[in-house]
């Protein structure tokens, strides 16, 4: 044996240095692999960055939408339209015994003539209203109740209350909406989720079927290499670099599709924002949100190229 | 360096390829394996290179009881063995070094150790001037040596060619025939199969024949017998 074994131990690189050296090897020679295979590789990382981009679109558009919708927690309130009959006097009034109640938290008075007045000056309608001679609105008073959103029984009860004052004509809830809206998020969330692993999975098959069929048009090399006395770990090797490019680069571009995608819409939301005076600015990824996807890219490229070399390569044998 | 123990081996489907085979061929030895065509000569080295296991029976190389080995642990043993085949083998899409390199980089060589060994093998094999190009320009007998210099360029201690020179005229053979014999001039243990019966007989080396997987003539066990 002596002789069989000890002819090359000559000039080879200890076992640790040749194991990283090799390893860069095929890092690089992978990524020259992937280059040479243009357009394939270029569709490989298309499919997989749409797939990733979708839901972190998604992703960012509620995470942008909860921003908004934090501002209404407090504003859920109770619009009290009272009879066109109530003087200013008995609003006042009403307004001093609403502040007494334990379950309001502010009472707002909304004069009728200043809300004829704002609403000639937005609406446009100036003219039409003063040819009605008398003021239509009546006053309004908003409360804002200090009850948890989530109780609806004692809102509900409140706003019962409030309905049988007498100088109340209509009590209307602003909560409503705000609720749905929560609870529409909540689906939403959820729903990202199931996109999310919908298309995770995809992402494993397309990387698993372009690793797959890379092992296919190797397989000539695959023999040669074994025969030449290459471990499995090393045939290995090159198609899992492969897998990790393809989820790197698609990862990276889905993070390009975000950003883009957000740059195309930030106009139209601000313009739609500064409409509801508000100062709202649409939020991209953050640099540690879109590492997360560019990491969970790569793992997915890694993963699904494990799989596919595991269930294909220990097929291919010299003959 | 390579023990046959009354080795068969039977394929799937129940053909005997080999039967009760032994044989011994001492390290250092250069030898040819003889038969008509289907005799069992490619299955021969097959177990040899633990491309195939025998069905019954042992082989040992250099002293290691090859179905001791794992599977895991074949590359290792092929390390030391290279191995030549008709249809070159070679990898189309590298140049001539990198063909000729991969053992090499298998092996975990420092890249400098790479270029000066490649160069070396292709000096040998007379190829110097061809490194760079694609083994595809090369003509076939060239191919074949570049063949041959992947499976010398790290000294493998046994060499197995099966049909090394079956597509080439008969001068290209008898130089291939004259390349092996100077590797085995160095100390490495060589194994021909070949049917070229002219070229054999040139070539003055013991032989082992087949015929219908049985071991018909063997001048080696009668080199034994008669010393
Ligand atoms: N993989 C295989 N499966 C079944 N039979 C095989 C296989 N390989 C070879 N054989 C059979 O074994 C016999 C010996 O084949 P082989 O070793 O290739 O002979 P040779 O190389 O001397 O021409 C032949 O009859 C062949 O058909
Ligand atoms: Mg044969």
């Amino acid at each position: 044996m002596a002789k069989f074994e000890s002819s090359n131990q000559v000039a080879r690189n200890s076992p640790v240095k040749a194991y990283f050296i090799h390893h860069i090897r095929t890092l690089i020679s992978s990524l020259g692999f992937l280059t040479r295979n243009g357009l394939s590789t270029v569709m490989t990382m298309t499919v997989i960055a749409i797939a990733l981009a979708l839901p972190s679109g998604l992703y960012v558009f509620l995470t942008n939408i909860s921003h908004v919708s934090v501002g209404w927690d407090n504003s859920a309130q109770i619009s009290l339209f009272l009879k066109s009959d109530v003087t200013e006097k008995q609003a006042q009034q009403l307004v001093k015994k609403l502040n007494l109640y334990e379950d309001i938290k502010t009472v707002k008075l909304i004069h009728k003539d200043d809300a004829l007045e704002e609403f000639q000056r937005i609406s446009g309608f100036g003219e039409a209203l003063e040819s009605l001679g008398k003021n239509p609105l009546p006053h309004v008073i908003a409360a804002q109740p200090k009850i948890d959103p989530q109780r609806a029984d004692k809102i509900q009860h409140l706003l019962k209350e409030l309905r049988n004052l007498k100088e109340v004509d209509i009590a209307q809830l602003d909560l409503q909406w705000v609720k749905r809206l929560y609870s529409m998020l909540e689906i939403a969330h959820r729903g990202i989720w199931v996109i999310s692993v919908l298309l995770a999975l995809a992402v494993l098959l397309v990387v698993g079927n372009t690793i797959r069929l890379d092992i296919q048009n190797r397989r000539a090399e695959i023999e040669v290499t074994k025969l030449i006395g290459a471990t499995n770990a090393f045939i290995r090797r090159p198609f899992l670099y492969s897998g990790l490019w393809y989820g790197l680069s698609g990862g990276v571009l889905a993070w390009i599709l975000t950003s883009i995608s957000i740059g195309l819409m930030e106009n139209s939301v601000e313009q739609l924002a500064s409409l509801y005076n508000s100062g709202f600015q649409l939020q991209g990824l953050y640099f540690n949100e879109a590492m997360t996807l560019i990491g969970f890219s790569c793992s997915l490229g890694l993963l699904g190229s494990w799989i596919a070399v595991s269930r294909h390569l220990h097929e291919i044998e010299p003959s | 360096m390579i023990h046959f123990d009354n080795v068969n081996k039977r394929y799937p489907g129940g053909h005997e390829a080999l039967i009760n085979l032994s044989f011994h061929i001492p390290r250092g030895q250069m030898a040819f394996l003889t038969g008509h065509s289907g005799a069992g000569k490619s299955t021969l080295l097959k177990l040899i290179a633990l491309i195939e296991r025998p069905s019954r029976g042992n082989i040992l190389l250099d002293g290691i009881n090859l179905s001791q080995i794992k599977n895991s642990k074949i590359p290792y043993i092929r390390r030391n063995i290279g191995i030549i085949f008709q249809n070159h083998h070679l990898l189309y899409d590298r140049t001539v070094f990198d063909n000729v390199a991969l053992p090499l980089i298998i092996a975990g060589y420092t890249h400098n150790e790479v270029g000066k060994r490649v160069r070396a093998a292709l000096d040998q094999v007379g190829l110097l001037n061809k490194e760079k190009v694609a083994p595809i320009t090369l003509s076939g007998g060239e191919q074949q040596r570049v063949g041959i210099a992947r499976a010398i360029v790290h000294k493998p201690g046994l060499l197995l060619a099966d049909e090394p020179t079956g597509n080439l005229d008969p001068e290209l053979s008898r130089e291939i025939m004259e390349l092996f014999a100077r590797f085995n001039q160095v100390g490495v243990t060589v194994l021909i199969a070949s049917h070229d019966l002219d070229l054999i007989g040139q070539m003055q080396r013991p032989v082992i024949s087949l015929k219908d997987g049985l071991l018909v003539h063997d001048d080696l066990a009668e080199m034994t017998s008669h010393g």
